[in-house]
């Protein structure tokens, strides 16, 4: 070891792995996976969100899972939460949707409309 | 690059692993493998999280919940219902970390966690203790760098001395001066000087250092690489006892990585200074964590004290100029020198700053780890943070200071804990355990546990030691088989006096401390021993008696039939009485009596 350089290169390559035990108030991905949202395809959603949040370096995004939001005709479901804005819901979510909804909504800050909820009972 | 969703916490620290947490890690590997899991989950054991009543604890992010007790059985649920449906396992939660609405509280609003200050133990419970890069992620090393690339060895010392740290094993001598002594031998590649960890933790009750040993080894390692800059050594040795197991594994799991990273060694990051450190096993013997006594040990020679001067700072380890400190001493130095000495000085009272880890145990409801600032009341640290005592029962005294402290009532609850609140009491802060006492605990029983431990550990170099405390200790056993003479008190408290002006080490010098301070606070115990011939609390048994009241027994013979003595008398349907010449006293009678006939006096 020479130079705080390399340490700082240690410590970049390994805060992405002990970043979820930080405590901090960043932006959440929350993916639905109880029976329903998984029976719909989302594992490989919510590993697209995973590749696309570890792609971008995000690191101040929390990619979590949770039980059934309870519209399971729309599984797979996302929800988004930006700190300070209220929570966005994306339904019928695609693998393929998710670099969309990652690059416009979470890193710019505006919602995909089109996928969100609001879009679908129209 | 991976990216796990969700890790998980598992406590790997000794109270945990003895119940079983090595079990449940294998059990979450081979699931998360078998469900295809284990490229998104993180398995990780972390060191203590202090809080080892509920252990096992489990804690996965990024959810925050925090599951106590788990069994291997539970395993299988957290994994199909946590990891892969999404759904907290709530009956598994720890009972303090949920809210009215069930749901999961952040650690830190844990009633237990919410007092607490974690400096020494920052990353117990954090980070994997076993892979080096976790800590670098934690500002590891970050330390060591900035000394030996902006400070001069002069410029530590003064960062020590303005921090106002005091040194953790004890005794609460200043560090800053203690490695100044050190830094002013003449210095250079010809003057050899060692850098030396005090490891041996001794005290019944206490085991804060073995903690961060397991939990987070490497600040330590950082902190004796930085006192090595700061007084010119490049040697330093851990000398830890054997009986840590695993607090000696990943201490040499870190030397080598640290080694291999060139973190130890020579020339570190480029700037010319070499510093490298190796561990030292003790064989158990508590003298040895007498300063004098462990150099000899590590030396390869007997564990025996010498007479001071010469101070260890000029004549230490192999004849040379050496620092000795506690583990809780180094694991703050680290964040003193990034955090600055203000930071630091910040915390704590006028004259004990910072931080401080007890080991509370005895009669408490959180048994476990805890870190506060200097200056919390001992009514904080045992009601709220530990959760009160079990059962209902009332508060007699907390032991702090283990065989070389002493015993502070109820009415102490409220006096700030710092160095010289506690010498001022009668006790001292030791090296951090807490043993909370009862109604239900004798105090001549407990003066008497903790002086037979030092009689049974002292190296019998010295007289008063070797005699002295034996002497005490009989006249302490009579007192308790209801043998005690008028003039006992007065006889252990001239006693206690000498030997301590004339023990060779702190092991004698301090080891009549729990005996005076029971007496000091508790008179009216041994006065009840040893005139009434009766024990207060009802745990000394040659002082009991069991008795029958004749006028709630039934004659149901059933006191008689589990009498293993066959001391109990009586015929059917007629009072039973008790031939006390044949009764063990064990209770067995008492425990069995339907109608409350029998009681102890």
């Amino acid at each position: 070891m020479k130079s705080l350089a390399e340490l700082e290169a240690i410590r970049q390559r390994t805060l992405d792995k002990v970043n979820l035990r930080r405590e901090k108030e960043g932006t959440r991905i929350v993916v639905g996976m109880a029976t329903c949202g998984i029976a719909a395809g989302a594992r490989p959603v919510l590993l697209a969100c995973m590749e696309e949040v570890a792609k971008r370096n995000l690191l101040n995004v929390t990619v979590a899972q949770t039980g059934c939001i309870g519209m399971c005709r729309l599984e797979p479901i996302v929800e988004v939460t930006v700190p300070g804005q209220e929570k966005v819901t994306y339904v019928r979510v695609k693998p393929e949707m998710v670099p969309k909804i990652i690059a416009e909504h979470v890193v710019n800050g505006h919602p995909v409309t089109e996928y969100t909820i609001g879009a679908q009972d129209k | 690059m991976e990216l796990f969703r969700s890790t998980i916490l598992i406590c790997g620290g000794t109270g945990c692993t003895s119940s079983g947490s090595a079990k449940l890690y294998e059990r979450f590997e081979q699931l998360l493998k078998e469900k295809g899991l284990d490229k998104e989950v993180k398995l990780v054991r972390t060191g203590c999280f202090g809080l080892c009543e509920a252990g096992p604890v489990t804690i996965v992010y990024p959810e925050g919940a925090f599951y106590s007790r788990v069994r291997v059985e539970d395993v299988d649920e957290i994994v199909s219902e946590h990891l892969v449906k999404g759904r907290i396992v709530q009956r598994l939660l720890y009972h303090g970390s949920v809210d009215e609405n069930n749901q999961v509280k952040a650690l830190d609003d844990v009633d237990f966690y919410k007092k607490q200050k974690r400096v020494a133990l920052r990353n117990c419970g954090v980070i994997d203790p076993e892979n080096i890069d976790e800590y670098i992620a934690f500002d590891g090393y970050k330390a060591l760098y900035k000394v030996l690339t902006e400070m001069t060895p002069d410029d530590v010392i003064d960062v020590m001395k303005r921090s106002g740290l005091r040194g953790r094993g004890g005794a609460g001598f200043p560090t800053g001066v203690k490695w100044s002594f050190a830094a002013a031998q003449p210095r250079g590649p010809e003057y050899k000087k060692y850098v030396c960890c005090n490891a041996d933790e001794g005290d019944p009750g206490a085991f804060m250092d073995r903690s961060v040993l397991e939990g987070d080894p490497h600040a330590v390692l950082e902190a004796m690489a930085i006192a090595g800059y700061a007084i010119g050594s490049d040697q330093g040795y851990i000398y830890c006892r054997a009986e840590y197991p695993i607090a000696v594994k990943r201490l040499e799991i870190a030397i080598a990585q640290a080694r291999e990273y060139g973190l130890l060694g020579e020339d570190i990051f480029g700037t010319g200074f070499n510093f490298d450190i190796e561990v030292r096993l003790g064989a158990g013997a508590f003298v040895c964590g007498e300063e004098t006594a462990l150099m000899n040990s590590i030396e390869g020679m007997r564990g025996e004290p010498r007479p001071r001067p010469p101070f260890p700072a000029v004549k230490g380890l192999f004849g040379k100029p050496t620092i000795l400190n506690n583990v809780e001493t180094y694991a703050n130095v680290c964040q003193i020198i990034l955090n600055g000495p203000e930071w630091f000085a910040a915390m704590g009272t006028e004259r004990s700053k910072g931080t401080k880890v007890f080991a509370l145990g005895g009669k408490i409801n959180n048994t476990g780890l805890v870190e506060v600032p200097m200056g919390t009341s001992l009514r904080e640290i045992i009601y709220e943070i530990g959760g009160g005592i079990p059962h209902g029962k009332a508060f007699k005294a907390v032991q702090t200071g283990g065989p070389s402290g002493g015993c502070l009532p109820a009415s102490m609850l409220d006096t700030p804990i710092d160095y010289d609140n506690l010498i001022a009491a009668g006790s001292m802060m030791g090296s951090g355990g807490m043993i909370v006492m009862d109604e239900d605990n004798c105090m001549v029983d407990i003066a008497r546990f903790f002086l037979d431990f030092t009689v049974d550990e002292s190296c019998g170099k010295c007289t008063p030691c070797r005699v002295g405390t034996r002497r005490m200790l009989e006249i302490l056993n009579n007192i308790c088989e209801g043998k005690g003479q008028d003039g006992d008190i007065e006889r252990l408290e001239n006693l206690a006096k000498n030997i301590k002006a004339t023990a060779l080490c702190g092991l004698g010098q301090t080891a009549p401390n729990p005996v005076l301070s029971t007496i000091k606070q508790f008179r009216n115990e041994y006065e009840a021993h040893i005139y009434e011939k009766r024990c207060p609390a009802g745990v000394c048994k040659k002082l009991l008696s069991y008795v029958i009241d004749p006028n709630k027994c039934k004659g149901c013979t059933m006191c008689a039939r589990v009498c293993p003595a066959g001391a109990i008398v009586g015929k059917v349907k007629e009072a039973h009485a008790i031939d006390t010449s044949k009764c063990l006293k064990c209770g067995a009678c008492m425990e069995k009596c339907k109608f409350g006939a029998i009681s102890k006096k």
